[in-house]
């Protein structure tokens, strides 16, 4: 076993030397996406999966992307991994992954990137897995697909990633098939298989959902463990804000394929100016409050990306909108632009004060316990900039 | 057509004077599990449900949580007859449903209800909405033919659907909207007992809210009581009065939500709790301190002996192998399966349970002391219970001796 990690340290080593040669040296955050359109034709019309998406990651930084199902959180994930048929996807807009551009890349050139720098984990560990195979195989052939060494090796890898995600007696448990797994060892296996290249990137679409709490809680830990000593940027997908509250450095909302609110988490979290992140947190009731009363939906149904509503996306869904003079809001799109509260946190509303219509219309109805803490912590926030 | 009252059946003893519209006693659900190969021969079994008791009242909520294997759906599907149970009671309105012949059950489906997970697999591609929700009312004859479209119309606006919708499919709705047609269908027999087995779980949150929101109208509108099944804690909150969480095919701590969410005293449900991700928490600053779980939940084919949970268990002890901990009221709604049931970072130094058992600390049966645990498999609760606080004072005085052969001992006091 000693043998075998030396080997893999130094084949570690001479891999990362390996990438710095190869890689163009770049400037400013590991990823950056601008301008991304995602839009697929399809018999009925063209379905506009993402519109207008910009954003940045830098290493050991944690994005948390939040929305609906058909919001584009995974077409824009799926963009960046490379994995839409371009026979039947229209891309425009730019992906720089590590200073590299990856809009227009050959399949090709695409594939040593893949699961090299850049890795995804899935919702659903059972149907990512194939049931034909053994799971150290499946580790192993995407060891082997970034690396020329033997197969015995490569198990070996294989060994060693999973003792580091947390299966017991690795050893025994590497030839084991996918259905001899528990759903909480089979997204250890696929987090084992995503990480055995070491990559600099990893997409997390969903991946507690389909989980029981208590593995959710284990799988979120070990996915924080493994980018502090990685140091890996992460996307971690997920329509759950709870995950995101305690996972991210920088959430976004999206919803109908746009970015409608981007910001650090705490600050987007305690002080949302978009009313459908309002509607996102005072629709999930609360397992810590005292819940009396009613839940407050969001009225509607997440829009058709075949024919989006005109101006805003969520105008139709918004109770907010006659706050806006001049029928704004069904007429005319909203900018994503900085909110009251600093550069950091960008929205997309017409809304004139959404800090105010937060702090004394829709909080007190979410979390009456909330008020005081937020305010004083409002306070604060301001105070300095006074002085 | 309803059943007349049986006479026979116990009263409510939780002292609100109503009485439980379901009652379920020590209900077990084994499954075989057999041998591969020609001769197929029963090599064991899935204890899926093992030894469960309950009561739902007229009108309330039971909310049932645990994690996937734990029995909750199985538990829902053999109230609503679609499995039949291996041995125990269920008792709908007084009267004993669980060895009812499936001709003696028909006119009793229609009481009980059911509302699957998936909305997408749960109704026929093949079937209008119309069809879907009118086949219960022609099969239980509840209006005449010639108004069935009619009363399918009434049920789709009582559930928020245009009524106008009814000749259209299912492909046409939206996961919510499908979801309100699972609704309408069940309510379509206006059942008394509706069996919701995740009923929101698959839907978006914006669309969750909705629906919850209309399983709480049409709860109060009929006077429906509900077993509501669900892996999310925060919805069976808000829903349900009472919650059980179950682990492992048995109950191991039921109680009414502000207790069960505020002060939780079994293991199990401290880590349960503490595992969700609380976005408010989280977002004034640092996060509850994580309960962690070592480990995957055992097989129910060959669950640990004594105390299911004690393989994941960090305060497990040598009693909890030998002696399976009795599901002890220890609060005037409040029940734990536990030996050293307590509050997180105060749980007692020795068991709580070994006057209901008649054993001593190492789990050995004292001999001449006689456990009570035919009481305790009794649905409901009591107007006597264990007392934890009286237990405590002893308890430190107990610690390294000898229990005293005393069924009756300090360890219980009643309480008004």
């Amino acid at each position: 076993m000693t043998e075998a990690s030396n080997f893999l340290t130094e084949q570690n080593a001479r891999e990362a030397d390996q990438r710095r040669a190869d890689g163009p040296g770049f400037e400013g955050p590991y990823l950056v996406v601008e301008n991304l359109h995602v839009s697929f034709p399809t018999a009925d019309g063209t379905v506009q999966a993402v519109t207008d998406m910009s954003y940045s990651l830098e290493q050991g930084k944690t994005l948390g992307i939040v929305g609906e199902s058909g919001s584009g959180k995974s077409v824009s994930s799926m963009a960046i991994m490379g994995l839409h048929d371009m026979k039947r996807t229209h891309m425009t807009g730019s992906i720089r992954v590590g200073g590299r551009e990856i809009v227009g890349l050959s399949n090709n050139k695409m594939q040593s990137l893949r699961g090299g720098e850049v890795a995804m984990i899935f919702q659903d560990p059972l149907s990512s897995l194939h049931p034909f195979y053994s799971i150290g195989s499946q580790i192993s052939e995407a060891y082997l697909a970034h690396n020329k060494v033997s197969r015995s090796k490569a198990k070996a890898k294989a060994v060693e990633m999973l003792d580091r995600v947390g299966i017991p007696q690795a050893r025994s448990r590497v030839d084991d098939y996918p259905h001899q797994f528990s759903g909480g060892m089979r997204q250890r296996a696929m987090i084992a298989m995503a990480l055995v290249n070491d990559p600099k990137l990893l997409i997390a679409d969903e991946p507690t959902t389909a989980l029981d709490v208590t593995v959710q809680a284990q799988i979120l830990d070990l996915l924080q463990e493994l980018q502090r000593d990685f140091n890996s940027a992460i996307i971690i997908i997920t329509h759950d804000l709870g995950v995101v509250a305690e996972m991210a450095d920088q959430v976004l909302v999206m919803y109908g394929g746009r970015a409608v609110e981007h910001g650090p988490t705490k600050e987007l979290l305690t002080h949302p100016e978009m009313p459908y992140t309002w509607g996102l947190l005072s629709s999930v009731p609360d397992v810590t409050a005292d819940t009396s009363g009613r839940l407050i939906p969001i009225p509607g149904n997440p829009p058709s990306l075949l024919n989006p509503p005109s101006g805003c996306s969520f105008h139709p869904r918004c109770p907010h909108r006659d706050k806006v003079p001049g029928d704004l809001c069904r007429t005319e799109l909203p900018l994503l632009v900085e909110g009251t509260r600093g550069p950091e946190h960008l929205k997309r509303c017409h809304l004139a004060n959404p800090d105010m219509i937060y702090e004394t219309e829709v909080l007190p109805e979410i979390a009456p316990d909330l008020v005081d803490l937020t305010v004083a912590d409002g306070a604060d926030h301001v105070a300095p900039e006074n002085r | 057509m309803t059943q007349p009252e049986v006479a026979a059946a116990p009263a409510s003893t939780d002292g609100s004077g109503q009485r439980p519209i379901l009652e379920v006693t020590n209900l077990r659900k084994y499954f075989p599990v057999q041998s591969a190969g020609v001769i197929r021969r029963t090599i064991g079994h899935v204890q899926a449900v093992d030894g469960v008791s309950f009561q739902v009242e007229q009108g309330g909520a039971l909310g049932l949580v645990g994690e996937s294997g734990c029995g909750k759906s199985t538990t829902g599907r053999l109230i609503t007859r679609l499995l039949d149970p291996t041995s125990g009671s269920m008792k709908f309105n007084g009267r004993e449903i669980g060895n009812l012949s499936n001709k003696q059950m028909l006119p009793l489906r229609k009481e009980i209800q059911m509302i699957f997970q998936d909305p997408y697999s749960s109704l026929n591609p093949r079937h209008t909405v119309g069809t879907i929700v009118g086949t219960p009312l022609r099969v239980h004859k509840m209006v005449p033919d010639k108004q069935v479209l009619t009363r399918v119309k009434e049920l789709l606006e009582v559930v928020g659907l245009n009524p106008e919708h009814y000749n259209r499919y299912p492909s046409e709705f939206s996961g919510g909207q499908r979801q309100r047609i699972g609704v309408a269908r069940a309510l379509a027999l206006q059942p008394k007992v509706l069996v919701a087995d995740e009923p929101v779980s698959a839907l978006d949150v914006s669309i969750q809210a909705q629906v919850v929101n209309l399983l709480q109208d049409v709860q109060k509108e009929f006077n429906i009581a509900f077993l509501f099944i669900a892996h999310d804690l925060a919805v069976v909150r808000h829903f349900c009065p009472d919650v059980a969480v179950m682990y492992l095919g048995k109950i191991v701590e039921i109680a009414d939500r502000e207790t069960l969410y505020a002060r939780p005293h079994h293991p199990y449900t401290q880590a349960l709790l503490s595992a969700v991700p609380d976005v408010k928490q989280a977002a004034i600053g640092g996060r509850r301190e994580r309960i962690r779980l070592e480990g995957d939940v055992p097989s129910p084919v060959n669950p640990p002996s004594g105390c299911r949970f004690r393989t994941r268990c960090w305060m497990a002890q040598d009693i909890c192998a030998k002696q399976e901990p009795p599901l002890l009221q220890i609060g005037p709604k409040h029940k734990v399966a536990c030996h050293f049931a307590g509050e997180y970072g105060a749980m007692p130094t020795s068991p709580i349970t070994l006057d209901a058992l008649g054993v001593d600390q190492h789990g050995t049966p004292v001999s001449g002391a006689a456990p009570s645990t035919e009481d305790l498999i009794k649905p409901g609760f009591s107007d006597a219970y264990t007392n934890l606080e009286t237990h405590k004072s002893s308890s430190e005085r107990l610690v390294g001796d000898r229990i005293v052969d005393d069924p009756k001992g300090e360890g219980t006091a009643t309480e008004k």
